[in-house]
């Protein structure tokens, strides 16, 4: 099936205040929070992309949406690049790509009605108010919340927050999109409710055929979200597969660290010891070569010299290290 | 014990009226054990610990219960000569704790010539070693708390709270704002001083699955009331609670087989107007017509062991394969809304 | 669609301005020193409607007593109630006709400032940039003005009207606000839920007048009250020093005429008290509005 979204070789460097030293040696610090990403969400696919923060993820995301243009490289969706949408196209894509917020206290405008948060799209979109209603209702009815009437005259402040991450997440479906980005759907949420959340989320897609990409820090949710993973480090794409082998099988040094790093509610376990050492590098001068070797157990005099690319490790399963 | 809890209440003044954040939570600390008090937002764990230190919020008061720190009874006057010395405090958010205009060395140095008497210099060799302890290097005694990551402020804090040798560390989600690598760094590390420095801990966090990697006991709090407790190992391999079955399995697990999530459908009862009986009862699906009557409390708190609050407690053998069944949690008669 | 609906449906979508606004406008009566400003503002609003009714003469009148005397320097009594001036004016009508010109420039300086200030903070602060740079460098070389000096150059340059003085106070008053709104709605901007209504489609100004206007509008307030004080004292700091428009009864003008004619040494008080009491009481009065302001919409500012 042919890519609903590509992405080729993308940067994006933020520019940070100069201190006077670097101003005199006519140096330009950014920090590079993306640094040369390139993959393919299909039609119809669902990749989660894990990281920790910093790695890259969120703007990664943002890009996907264009909230914000790339330093470099290039964002195609539906063969169009991202760049080149002005006026009417890029009110056709906004129609086709959405987005559900990590924090849905945050997402919904306190001053606005859940209607008319959930109507807005439609508004802006240009359909006749006359259908405003009935496409909210069946937004709702998608996302669970079938009492419509319960919610419509609330404001955000009066939902709890399970019912107002349904509400955020009917108001990125009432137009019928294509792409999804969620950025931490469900860390804001309680435990008992994230599940509901999750699992609707996977409905919601079969169910509409939507592409999506889902942003988390937590290895262990995304194994319930989707069948694809892309891991990043430090602004690049690390490890790239099928998500039960990433969790049971995990290839890149870092990757490896990262399963073993997460905590699993089972006192009997007995978990091994970090194979990592250190910290995150500055983001601003990461190491030459693999950005990931000062901490790497196995890293090589090459890892300094040659930054290693995504390579094909396996079906549909790559990885960017210089090890075999 | 170095800690009993018995029958706390703590109220709230709100606009709405009286809420009782937490009402008669009993728990203990045995000595040199790593408790930790889980649960989910707004289930009063957070209010619990800061009423222990006596560092309640402006609109909130005991209301009632006992709080006993070795065998001896204490309350909001008495709490303030014990704390550093003897009870310390790990916040969830370290830069909170952190003054961003001093340095963080001046700052424990700080602690321990206010609060423990210490004279300069002893003060200085000993943050040398603190911050030995805490795995941070001593020539970071001299940097501001922004230039720390997350993971070394929360060092630093641990440091902090451990400069007047206390024996009782209560950590309020010590964790939680941290990346995988580093919460595991940390864990490893408080795991770590607890045994050198036999520390007694309460970790307050709402991930069992930290809890299951490093508390040796558990207290699972539902809607201000303790509803379960015991070994770590027991109450996730055999809980007895109802509550407990259903966070489990809500619960997300990288090396488990199922691949799906099951809800607790409906969310916690309103606290300025609890429900009668058990207050679970409205989102359980074992609840029978004298749950909702009868209020389900643990008998007794200070008996060791696996004790749940669940009127239905005997027939826990039978409960506890039905829960782990996704169809009994589903709610015929309504949609997941909350 | 089968789907019934239960409960009521909302109607037209109100405006988001609406609650704002009434919310603004409740706001003193919930706080006493607000209501006190208040109250001082409607005295004075009544007495400028009415000045013609409650003026027993012409200000600018020249008034004789029953002997055919120029009746100047008349103490305060029951036919002059704050007696006459040097000139044989009669006090109590320049100060009522005083209030007029007094609140005209205090009300239309505050909407000027409010307005702009506004306009500019949002588009500087939204759209950042060029736009930004330009408009905030302009901001700051108004902000450098030396504020008196500033003004009586102005009316010497365009003539000593009302109007001048008022434009004069704007131009010196809006970068203030235009400042503190930029700031605010650079952190607004960041808030998740504007994004989300760029992720929908949002045109820039519905961003900006529906999503983040409604949130600065408290501000705006803020600086429309702190503007009607300062255009006030600008006034009559300008006319006191006989800068003023010569055929506009002032209360400044007042002072300026006491002064002239020596009233302290003469030990006129009532030349000088009751404009010198208006003026304090209209800017302490603004300073209760705005203060309210900040205490029920901006608690963070409150000192503790």
């Amino acid at each position: 099936m042919a890519a609903l979204v590509e992405l080729r070789d993308v940067v994006k460097h933020f520019p940070v205040s100069r201190s006077l030293a670097e101003i005199v040696r006519g140096k330009h610090p950014a920090v590079r929070a993306l640094a040369g990403v390139s993959f393919d969400v299909g039609a119809g696919d669902a990749v989660a992309v894990v990281g920790e923060s910093g790695c890259g993820k969120t703007t990664l995301g943002r890009l996907m949406l264009k909230l914000a243009e790339p330093t470099a490289g290039t964002i195609a969706f539906d063969g169009t690049a991202l760049a080149t949408l002005a006026g009417d196209s890029l009110r056709g894509f906004r129609r086709q790509a959405q987005l559900v917020f990590q924090n849905p206290f945050e997402a919904l405008n306190p001053r606005f009605t859940i209607y008319r948060a959930v109507a807005e799209p439609l508004l802006n979109a240009g359909v006749d108010r006359a259908e405003h209603m009935d496409r909210v209702v069946s937004a709702f009815r998608r996302v669970h919340l079938p009492d419509v009437g319960r919610y419509l005259d609330k404001y955000p402040h009066q939902l709890s927050g399970g019912q107002l991450q349904r509400v955020v997440l009917a108001r990125a479906l009432v137009l019928g999109p294509r792409f999804l980005v969620a950025d931490e759907p469900v860390s804001m949420l309680d435990v008992s409710v994230r599940a509901g959340i999750l699992a609707l989320l996977r409905e919601v897609r079969d169910a509409m055929g939507l592409s999506a990409v889902y942003i988390s820090h937590d290895l262990a949710l995304v194994r319930y979200l989707c069948e694809r993973t892309l891991v990043m480090y430090l602004g690049r794409v690390v490890e790239d597969g099928p998500t039960e082998e990433i969790v049971r099988r995990p290839r890149h040094p870092y990757t490896r660290a990262l399963v073993a790093a997460v905590p699993v509610p089972d006192a009997d376990q007995s978990r091994a010891p970090l194979p990592i050492r250190g910290n995150v590098p500055d983001a601003r001068e990461p190491p030459s070569g693999c950005a990931f070797r000062e901490r790497c157990p196995h890293a090589m005099p090459r890892c300094a010299v040659e930054t290693p690319a995504l390579r094909s490790i396996g079906e549909r399963h790559r990885m960017a290290c210089h090890l075999e | 014990m170095i800690l009993e809890v018995e029958r706390l209440a703590i109220d709230y003044a709100t606009r709405a009226g009286r809420v009782r954040a937490v009402d008669g939570a009993s728990f203990v600390v045995p000595e040199g054990r790593i408790v930790g008090l889980v649960g989910e937002s707004g289930c009063g764990k957070t209010t619990a610990v800061r009423a222990i230190m006596g560092v309640l919020a402006e609109n909130g008061r005991r209301a009632g219960g006992r709080v006993s720190f070795k065998g001896q009874p204490i309350d909001e006057a008495t709490t303030r000569r014990h704390l550093w010395r003897d009870i310390a405090y790990v916040p969830q958010s370290a830069m909170s704790s952190l003054d961003p205009v001093y340095t963080v060395g001046s700052q424990l140095v700080e602690v321990m010539t206010r609060r423990g008497g210490y004279a300069r210099a002893a003060a200085r060799a000993r943050s040398a070693e603190l911050f030995e302890l805490v795995g941070l290097s001593e020539s970071r005694l001299a940097d501001y708390p922004h230039q720390f990551s997350g993971g070394m402020r929360q060092r630093a804090a641990i440091a902090m709270a451990l400069a007047l040798a206390p024996s009782l560390v209560l950590a309020d989600e010590p964790v939680t704002a941290l990346d995988v690598i580093v919460q595991r760094q940390i864990l490893d590390m408080l795991r770590g001083l607890q045994r050198r420095l036999s520390l007694s801990v309460v970790l307050v966090t709402h991930d069992i699955s930290v809890v299951a990697y490093l508390c040796d006991e558990v207290v699972v709090m539902y809607a201000g009331q303790v509803i379960e407790s015991g070994p770590v190992r027991e109450v996730l391999a055999r809980p007895r609670h109802p509550y407990t079955m259903g966070l489990r399995n809500a619960f997300p697990d990288l090396l488990s087989d199922a691949l799906e999530l099951v809800p607790i459908e409906g969310s916690p009862p309103d606290l300025a107007d609890p429900p009668p009986g058990c207050r679970f009862a409205p989102r359980c699906p074992f609840a029978m017509a004298a749950c909702s009557a009868t209020p389900a409390l643990i008998a007794d708190s200070r008996a060791p062991g696996h004790v749940s609050a669940c009127l239905r407690d005997g027939e826990v053998e039978q409960l506890r394969p039905l829960a782990l069944d996704p169809v009994t949690w589903q709610r015929s008669s309504s949609y997941a809304t909350s | 669609m089968v789907e019934r609906v239960e409960g009521t449906l909302p109607a037209e979508p109100a405006s988001t301005f609406w609650p704002v606004l009434r919310r603004l406008l409740a706001m003193p009566l919930s706080d006493p020193f607000a209501f006190a400003g208040l109250a001082i503002y409607l005295l004075f609003v009544l007495v400028a409607l009415f000045a013609d009714q409650l003026a027993p003469t012409d200000p600018m009148e020249i008034l004789f007593t029953k002997a055919g005397k120029v009746a100047a320097n008349a103490s305060p009594g029951a036919e002059f109630w704050l007696g006459t001036t040097n000139l044989g004016r009669d006090i109590y009508s320049q100060l009522v006709h005083g209030t007029q010109s007094a609140l005209a420039v205090g009300l239309s300086a505050a909407v000027i400032v409010a307005a702009v200030g506004t306009v500019v903070g949002l588009v500087s602060g939204y759209f950042g940039g060029a736009v930004d740079a330009v408009l905030m460098r302009i901001a700051d070389m108004a902000l450098s003005l030396p504020f008196l000096p500033f003004v009586i150059v102005l009316t010497g340059f365009l003539g000593a009207s009302t109007s001048n003085i008022v434009l004069a106070v704007a131009l010196l008053l809006w970068p203030n606000s235009a400042r503190v709104i930029r700031s605010q709605v650079l952190t607004l901007r960041e808030r998740a839920y504007v994004e989300a209504a760029r992720v929908t489609g949002a045109s820039a100004s519905r961003i900006l007048f529906v999503h983040i206007a409604p949130n600065i509008l408290p501000l705006s307030f803020v600086y429309a009250a702190i503007a009607i004080g300062w255009a006030i004292i600008t006034e009559a700091s300008v006319s006191f020093l006989g800068f003023g428009d010569p055929d506009n009864v002032s209360w400044g003008m007042m002072l300026q005429d006491a002064f002239a004619s020596q009233a302290l040494s003469r030990g006129q008080y009532a030349w000088f008290v009751p404009p010198g009491l208006c003026i304090i009481l209209v800017v302490v009065a603004g300073f209760f509005i705005s203060r309210g302001y900040e205490e029920v919409f901006m608690p963070r500012l409150r000192g503790r």
